[in-house]
């Protein structure tokens, strides 16, 4: 039996072909001139799976984070992605128009600080139809439908879509955030501390809200956190991080009832119990 | 060539239009860039005027740059001839360069300007210096400037129409009446300094070179003759531009920009030609608005 018969195959029975990662990152270093700040880390991420990057403040999250989506150019390494039509590219060997471009269309950005993330001055309506103005969407009512919608979605009412952020709660700043940034449909979200700042309650609404996002649009996402209950929830697999290398890799429930490294198992013990 | 001459001899310490000629080779330089690349914003070594900023220092360096003994110049200020800053550069140039001034459109050879298009169309050869307060159109929207050079370079707009979803979200109507954004050549958005977005349409396809002087930001840029100037919009509010219920209450002119004068304390007003060499040459073709008062010799010959 050839390989595309068996693909073929595969399909008439209803089990997907399998596919290819999303994204690979390979021996991704960045140094700050003497210090560390994320050395030689490797992983793949697959479509619609959400790794986690866990580890105390300090440990090179941050740093892993914007060296992989293109905001901070590493020391040395390589990070490919595989584009929407198959190809795969190399993030820092693409031109900087087309790298911006993939940045607001197949990539989206949850900055821990929805003022980071967000245009305070403009209204609602307007911070989530920024990134369709932008690919060329020039038609107000499309884009004020399309604005209304993803507020709903993201649990914002429809009379909030010409008010300016900044008079928005701090759960809806970031609610509006993430709206922003799914309105292209990307198919990768990274996500910086997406729930740091919150209080409990509107926590756990939020990470309901991600939950479902990310498995309705099968997204794939990755995630920095400290906060394990962040991790556990959310993610599939996470990868522990400590003064700047991976010390332990694996899926999120394995890490996290049977942790290896010592160090994980200092950070699994110290999550308070309530 | 630009030897003292008489009417300049009073003048000795100062070379022909006040600048020296190398800083007028740096202009020129930067305005034939600019008209290579329309609507792109060429850096230059803005020189110290004998004016404060923001009283046309970039449009006056334009125009000494360019301007030559037999040109003949027009200054308008919101679109008159008659206010102090047209007035003081056209005595400007009239002492240091010695050319011809006039108020008659037509016949200038260069007209620099403040805020506005003449009414009457300009015609091949002439150039149209504007001066320019803020050159960028995405200052407003995005405050660094190594960002807003990226976003030219990139051709990145999107934010240029989130100002203009802002303006129907809140106005119900792209309220924006002034410095609207222009897309030059399908490449650039440009701004077009604070010219009335009745003058937009204006820009394009103009017979004339347009020359734009920004003094304290140090900018110049240009569109030159026959160049597509395209105001942006969107597909279900497009640009349009303002429309006046009444005619000039001077000279009744139509389709024209008005200025709205206030008459008494009492709420009295009137709109007239934003355009005084326009009002004036209708006038005398004998064109006559709603308030236009009769000459003193002929209130006499009607009383006798």
């Amino acid at each position: 039996m050839s390989h595309s018969s068996t693909l073929e195959a595969l399909a008439a029975a209803g089990i997907p072909a399998p596919v290819k990662p999303l994204l690979t990152v390979e021996g991704l270093t960045r140094v700050y001139g003497k210090r560390i700040g994320c050395a030689d880390v490797s992983f793949e991420l697959w479509p619609g799976e959400v790794l986690a990057i866990v580890g105390e403040s300090g440990s090179g999250k941050t740093t892993l984070l914007n060296c992989i989506s293109s905001r901070l150019t590493p020391t040395c390494g390589t990070v490919h992605y595989r584009m929407r039509d198959g190809a795969i590219s190399e993030i820092y060997k693409m031109t900087e128009a087309e790298r911006r471009h993939l940045m607001r269309t197949d990539w989206g950005f949850v900055h821990q600080n929805p003022i980071d993330g967000l245009r305070m001055t403009v209204s609602a309506g307007a911070n989530v139809g920024e990134r369709l103005m932008a690919v060329g969407n020039r038609h107000y009512g499309n884009i004020r439908g399309a604005a209304i919608e993803w507020l709903a979605r993201v649990e914002i009412d429809e009379d909030r879509v010409d008010d300016q952020p900044r008079t928005f709660s701090g759960g809806m700043r970031q609610r509006l955030q993430i709206a922003r940034n799914l309105v292209t449909e990307p198919r990768l979200v990274f996500m910086d501390e997406p729930t740091g700042g919150l209080d409990v309650s509107v926590q756990a609404r939020l990470l309901d809200l991600l939950r479902g996002l990310v498995s309705d649009l099968g997204l794939a996402v990755v995630v920095v956190t400290h906060d394990l209950a962040v991790a556990r929830l959310l993610s599939d697999r996470m990868i522990v991080m400590k003064e700047g290398r991976v010390i332990e890799a694996g899926l999120t429930d394995r890490v996290l009832d049977d942790p290896r490294a010592p160090y994980t198992q200092l950070l699994v013990s110290s999550i308070l119990q309530v | 060539m630009n030897a003292p001459d008489t009417q300049t001899q009073n003048l000795a310490s100062y070379n022909f239009a006040y600048l020296d000629e190398q800083t007028k080779r740096m202009i020129r330089r930067a305005i034939l860039k600019g008209i290579a690349i329309p609507g792109y914003q060429v850096p230059f070594a803005s020189r110290e005027m004998p004016m404060p900023y923001g009283w046309g220092t970039g449009g006056v360096q334009v125009t000494a740059a360019i301007i030559g003994r037999d040109d003949v110049l027009k200054v308008i200020d919101q679109g008159a001839d008659d206010t102090t800053n047209a007035v003081s550069i056209r005595a400007f140039f009239a002492k240091t360069a010695g050319v011809a001034t006039t108020t008659s459109t037509p016949d200038a050879s260069i007209i620099q300007t403040r805020h506005r298009i003449p009414e009457t169309p300009l015609h091949a050869g002439q150039v149209l210096v504007y001066q320019v307060p803020i050159p960028e159109p995405l200052r407003f929207l995005e405050p660094r400037e190594t960002e807003t050079r990226k976003m030219h370079a990139l051709e990145e707009y999107g934010l240029m129409h989130v100002k203009l979803y802002e303006d129907i979200a809140r106005n119900g109507r792209i309220a924006t009446t002034y410095a609207y954004p222009v897309k030059v050549e399908g490449r650039y958005v440009m701004d077009p300094s604070p010219t009335p977005k009745f003058d937009n349409p204006k820009m394009h396809q103009s017979e004339a070179l347009q020359l734009f002087g920004a003094g304290r930001e140090k900018r110049i840029y240009a569109i030159p003759p026959h160049t597509d100037v395209v105001s942006l919009d969107f597909e279900d509010h497009p640009f349009e531009i303002q429309h006046f219920d009444q005619p000039c209450a001077l000279c009744g002119g139509e389709q024209v920009y008005l200025d709205e004068v206030v008459l008494d304390d009492h709420g009295g007003r009137m709109f007239v030609c934003s355009d005084t060499h326009h009002c004036e040459s209708r006038r005398a073709d004998g064109h006559r608005g709603a308030l236009l008062g009769d000459e003193p010799g002929q209130d006499k010959e009607a009383m006798a």
